[in-house]
């Protein structure tokens, strides 16, 4: 094999697991799950204040978690959009109006199934679990948003999350969303749908903020270690880059 | 309720298992690992195309039920469960290729599915005058600006056709738009790998149900 691809293979097994030991070193060294430590952001305080509003008045929360699957690229997305379904349901097993999930792959649809029902599950309320509560709202990406609309429209819903893998088409979905007065919150790892849900979300998440959720919504103590792990590594990557440039700059010379 | 908590540690260990074998497989070039990799994905292949069956079941298990309750839209869903039963037909009798399923493809799912582009194309400018109305703020201003300025020099239009707009066209889209969305990849690349580590160590397990 090619010297410097086992050179790269072997950087890259390096920084996966110095970024494995500095989120299980954090995990365990900080027991502490809060936010403590942790920027404020917007959009994570209003989501908690209109979970508890929403559980009140007997409302439904709504979590798109997009059309990217599990596996290749956007899957990170989607895990990240699961954590938050089981978060949901557990803070929101109880309501009147059970919290519900679409999604627009199959099997991103059955775990969003299995996470929602064992969040009912640590809640002692899995007799409320409803399997049609984790919908495949489509399949393909306008399919999946046209059966979103049904769910915004008509379900009462007050607040809706979308965080997962979207196209530009979820500004039909946040569209529809406003016109119910409900809140939306979103951030996607696709470029264009980041765009547009900026402009249309009440609450928009910005790049990394999507992955921030599990440690603001405190899922477990992981996800707030795995945040500062991230820190770490941009200010890494950061000086990389600065270190680079300044060679280039110096090479010119 | 005591074999569900039972067999979690049981699937997480799996998972684990089959989580690290797959990214060793990646990096490190040992035969006997990059040969379970391999076997590894072929079998997740084959899951995700059961998962295709079982989500289309749920789909019109879902529309279904709301058809029998007799919902105000119920009209719909039970034109999803018709729509849904005679394009399968079709395609398991007459084949993917067929005339039939080609016929279905461009004269309903394409129009429909332009349609809703067009709808689309409207929500996004109704989308961009709305922003102001909830907040105006400096980052809103900037956005809408640029997406105006590139959306006007990006046209063919004559009175922007001249050297200064396509150079300072090329400057933010080359260079402004360019460098944010690197630097949004990076911190989404950071989250990826972030998360994946947490389903890779059990802190994340979306398979418990």
């Amino acid at each position: 094999m090619n010297a410097s691809v086992m050179g790269s293979d072997l950087v890259g097994l390096v920084f996966v697991l110095a970024f494995l030991g500095l989120i299980v070193g954090i995990g365990f060294v900080r027991r502490d799950p809060s936010q403590r430590g942790l920027r404020e952001i917007r959009s994570f305080s209003r989501l908690k204040r209109s979970i508890g509003l929403a559980v009140e008045a007997g409302q439904r929360l709504h979590v798109m978690i997009g059309d990217g699957g599990i596996q290749g690229m956007h899957g990170a997305s989607g895990l990240m959009g699961l954590s938050l379904i089981q978060k949901m349901t557990r803070t929101a097993a109880v309501s009147d109006r059970p919290p519900t999930a679409t999604s627009g792959e199959p099997m991103l649809a059955i775990l969003s199934q299995d996470v929602m029902h064992s969040g009912y599950r640590e809640v002692n309320a899995e007799e409320r679990f409803e399997p049609a509560s984790a919908q495949l709202a489509g399949l393909g990406a306008m399919g999946y948003i046209a059966g979103t609309l049904p769910v915004i429209l008509d379900q009462q819903v007050s607040v809706n999350v979308m965080i997962g893998s979207f196209g530009s088409e979820v500004g039909l979905s946040s569209d529809a969303a406003e016109r119910t007065d409900s809140l939306t919150i979103g951030g996607s790892d696709n470029l264009p749908a980041q765009a547009v849900l900026f402009a249309s979300n009440q609450e928009p998440l910005v790049g990394e903020e999507l992955y921030a959720a599990g440690a603001y919504l405190q899922v477990n103590k992981f996800h707030a270690s795995s945040l500062l792990a991230q820190d770490v590594f941009r200010w890494v990557l950061i000086g990389i880059i600065l270190v680079g440039t300044l060679f280039k700059i110096a090479g010119g010379l | 309720m005591k074999n569900i908590r039972l067999r979690t540690p049981f699937l997480m260990t799996i998972a684990i298992a089959f989580g690290a074998v797959t990214l060793l497989g990646y990096f490190i070039k040992i035969p006997i690992i990059t040969t379970l990799r391999a076997v590894l994905l072929h079998w997740a292949a084959i899951l995700a195309a059961v998962a295709l069956v079982i989500g289309v079941l749920n789909l019109l298990r879902v529309h279904w039920e709301k058809f029998k309750k007799g919902s105000s839209d119920s009209f719909y869903s039970l034109i999803l469960v018709i729509s849904l039963l005679i394009t399968l037909a079709i395609s398991v009798i007459f084949g993917l290729t067929s005339a039939f399923s080609i016929w279905i493809f461009n004269y309903i799912l394409i129009p429909v599915e332009a349609s809703l582009v067009a709808v689309l194309a409207v929500a996004l400018v109704y989308t961009l005058t709305r922003m102001f109305s909830r907040k105006v703020s400096a980052i809103n201003f900037l956005f809408a600006l640029t997406v105006l300025f590139i959306l006007a020099a990006t046209a063919t239009l004559s009175w922007m056709d001249f050297p200064l707009a396509r150079d300072l066209r090329d400057w933010v889209s080359q260079v402004w738009s360019l460098a944010g969305a690197r630097a949004i990849l990076i911190g989404i690349a950071l989250g990826a790998i972030a998360t994946g580590l947490r389903v890779l160590i059990g802190a994340d397990r979306p398979y418990e149900g």
